[in-house]
């Protein structure tokens, strides 16, 4: 295997894992902000408008760990700083 | 396939200068919605029963209440500020699913120009209402250890906010150009569908944001 063989496939699992990961996390983060702000609508109806506003802010804030990892990912595979362009 | 991560094409050289499609689309965004806002202006002067005068009415009024919710005062500054991050947001999110256009978002410079914009705001904005001293003082509360924490979290939460937004919509994107490649016509509808609804939520989302930024430099002085 040449090196860049090997920075390619180490690349590709790191993507994979830094996704998976990162995909878990979030998705625990999101699924507990769910369930709260379910439960405080069930306990206080009228204050469906605040807590919906609340709820969005929080799920976007949560979802952007995965988000961050998405763009590690897509470095690794796309931009990676370590693999030479073959053709420029 | 048009799979775009990083980077730019070049469209044409003005000068010396490379003139990328994300900078042709931001342009047209904003000339749209300065064309806009002058067209709401001359209804709201002349007949203010227009529809459009009303919706001008509207889109004002549910700025200055969000921000008088968030910082507990009317601000008509930050209000201005954080309106137009969203409206630019917003339509540039929205530009994105006309065929054929790179949503400007969706590039990293233009995230990171708007981070910096709130960036340079918040110590602005606190700078203004609690005076040099004032201001300042904040950063060595409630001990002066905590200094380079304060420092940390405003530079990671700008990065925060110039990376949020790139990689929701630049990822929105990618998807809708992967199923395209995959599957075909009419497949990736839903998920363009959820593509705007994502991009309304992270344009809200980062206005909201900029706003408990600034607020909370305003409000740094009344401890």
């Amino acid at each position: 295997m040449t090196d860049q063989t090997i920075i390619a496939v180490v690349a590709m699992a790191g993507a994979a894992l830094t996704m998976a990961l990162g995909a878990i996390g979030a998705a625990i983060g999101e699924s507990r902000i769910g369930a709260a702000a379910i439960d405080a609508l069930a306990r206080q109806p009228d204050e469906a408008s605040s807590i919906t506003r609340t709820l969005f802010v929080s799920l976007a804030m949560v979802e952007s760990t995965a988000i961050f990892c998405l763009v590690i990912a897509l470095i690794l595979l796309f931009a990676n700083p370590f693999t030479v362009v073959v053709g420029q | 396939m048009n799979l775009r991560i990083f980077g730019d094409p070049i469209l044409f050289q003005l000068g010396p200068v490379p003139v990328t499609e994300t900078m042709v689309t931001s342009t047209a965004v904003t000339l749209v919605l300065i064309g806009l806002a002058v067209l709401m202006r001359h209804f709201v002067r002349s007949r203010a029963e227009h529809w459009l005068a009303v919706l001008a009415f509207l889109v004002v009024e549910s700025f200055d209440n969000l921000v008088e919710e968030i910082i507990g005062q009317r601000h008509a500054v930050v209000a201005t500020l954080s309106g137009s991050l969203f409206l630019f947001i917003a339509f540039c999110n929205i530009a994105g699913q006309l065929p054929g256009v790179h949503p400007a978002t969706g590039s990293l410079a233009t995230t990171s120009a708007l981070a910096a914009v709130v960036f340079l705001s918040v110590p602005i904005a606190g700078i203004g209402a609690n005076g040099w001293w004032g201001y300042f003082q904040h950063y060595f509360r409630p001990n002066p250890l905590l200094l380079p924490l304060h420092m940390i979290s405003e530079l990671s939460r700008t990065l925060a906010l110039a990376v949020r937004l790139f990689g929701n919509i630049m990822s929105g994107h990618l998807v809708v150009g992967l199923l395209v490649a995959l599957a075909g016509f009419l497949v990736p509808t839903p998920l363009m569908a959820l593509d705007l609804l994502i991009g309304l939520l992270q344009a809200y989302i980062f206005a909201i944001l900029s706003t408990v930024y600034i607020g909370a430099a305003i409000s740094a002085g009344e401890e």
